[in-house]
């Protein structure tokens, strides 16, 4: 996967670099904005509530 | 490595130096790619577990640390008087009795008092109280859940907040003894909670804790009461803790803070 990246990535080895670079901050960036705040009420961590029939509870009813 | 897959490597390198010439189809190749592959799979899967453990335990303090500091400042300007500007209060060696009654409960996501618990004072102080217990609500400090009595109202006031991740207001949480007091300022006053007992083995679905009279769903309230909910083990979410207290003074604010506490510094 890695190798097919850097394969198709344009340029001489110093752009590639930069390209491939740029590109793990690109994913970075949508993880933390996006997908992580998306997943973490979904997971079973830091639910500080009392209450009927949250997420929270379904998440550990999942995990039992 | 065995000597015969060592020459196919060498072999396979060698033939790789002359240039676009494709890499024989062999057996082997398609082994190493596959192993490669998987290998991959794994430094990938690590990769996006330890991403999602730094959102956890970092950034997400960092972003509540900017959101905490918005919505105090939200919270100070919707006090703040237009006509006299920032007045400074003078302390009174004798308050006035609190006549006003507690403030209405306000719309869903709206910032309405500032907390200060000495015994977690590193965190909690000036901490903005806002209505609701929704993700952002929390990751922006304390949470007032909907349909609790307001601070000085006869019933419980109840609020939760983080014990960790999210600038982890209640990391200290254990620390609380009974006696402690927890200061709430809304706009005019000043409400003085002391803590009166606690339960460390909660369930998340244990709401009799935020009853008007816990425990009592059919009890008409008299006292006024304080439950503070935050989750155990610190990390998990698979229990619950709480501390209640009982309502044990108020003050205007312009009468100065209650107990000589200096709300600019952290004790």
């Amino acid at each position: 996967m890695y190798g097919w990246i850097w394969k198709h990535l344009p340029g001489p080895w110093p752009l590639k670099t930069v390209l491939a670079l740029a590109l793990l901050v690109a994913v970075v960036l949508v993880l933390f904005q996006w997908v992580f705040p998306w997943l973490e009420p979904r997971l079973p961590f830091n639910q500080v509530t009392v209450d009927e029939g949250s997420t929270t509870s379904v998440a550990v009813s999942l995990l039992r | 490595m065995n000597p015969e897959d060592q020459e196919e490597l060498r072999t396979a390198l060698l033939q790789e130096i002359p240039g676009p010439a494709p890499v024989a189809q062999t057996r082997g190749n398609r082994v190493r790619a596959v192993i490669r592959g998987v290998g991959e799979v794994f430094i990938t899967v690590g990769a996006l577990l330890l991403l999602m453990v730094a959102y956890q335990l970092w950034w997400t303090n960092v972003e509540s640390a900017q959101a905490i500091a918005q919505e105090r400042q939200d919270i100070e300007q919707s006090w703040a008087d237009p006509d006299q500007g920032a007045a400074t209060p003078t302390p009174a060696a004798t308050p006035k009795p609190v006549t006003d009654k507690p403030i209405a409960e306000p719309a869903y996501g709206t910032g309405f008092a500032l907390l200060y618990i000495p015994r977690l004072a590193d965190h909690v102080w000036g901490l903005p109280l806002t209505e609701g217990t929704g993700k952002d609500i929390l990751a922006a400090g304390a949470g007032h859940y909907v349909d609790t009595a307001m601070p000085g109202a006869v019933g419980n006031f109840s609020l939760a907040a983080h014990r960790s991740s999210h600038s982890e207001p209640f990391a200290n949480f254990p620390d609380l003894q009974v006696g402690d007091k927890v200061y709430v300022r809304t706009k005019k006053v000043w409400y003085t909670y002391t803590l009166t007992h606690d339960d460390p083995n909660l369930t998340p679905t244990d709401t009799w804790v935020i009853e008007p009279v816990p425990g009592f769903p059919d009890s008409k309230p008299t006292k006024k009461l304080l439950t503070m909910t935050t989750c155990t083990p610190r990390y998990g979410s698979t229990g619950r803790w709480a501390w209640w207290g009982e309502l044990t003074d108020s003050r205007y604010v312009s009468d100065g803070p209650p107990d000589n506490i200096d709300p600019t510094l952290t004790p």
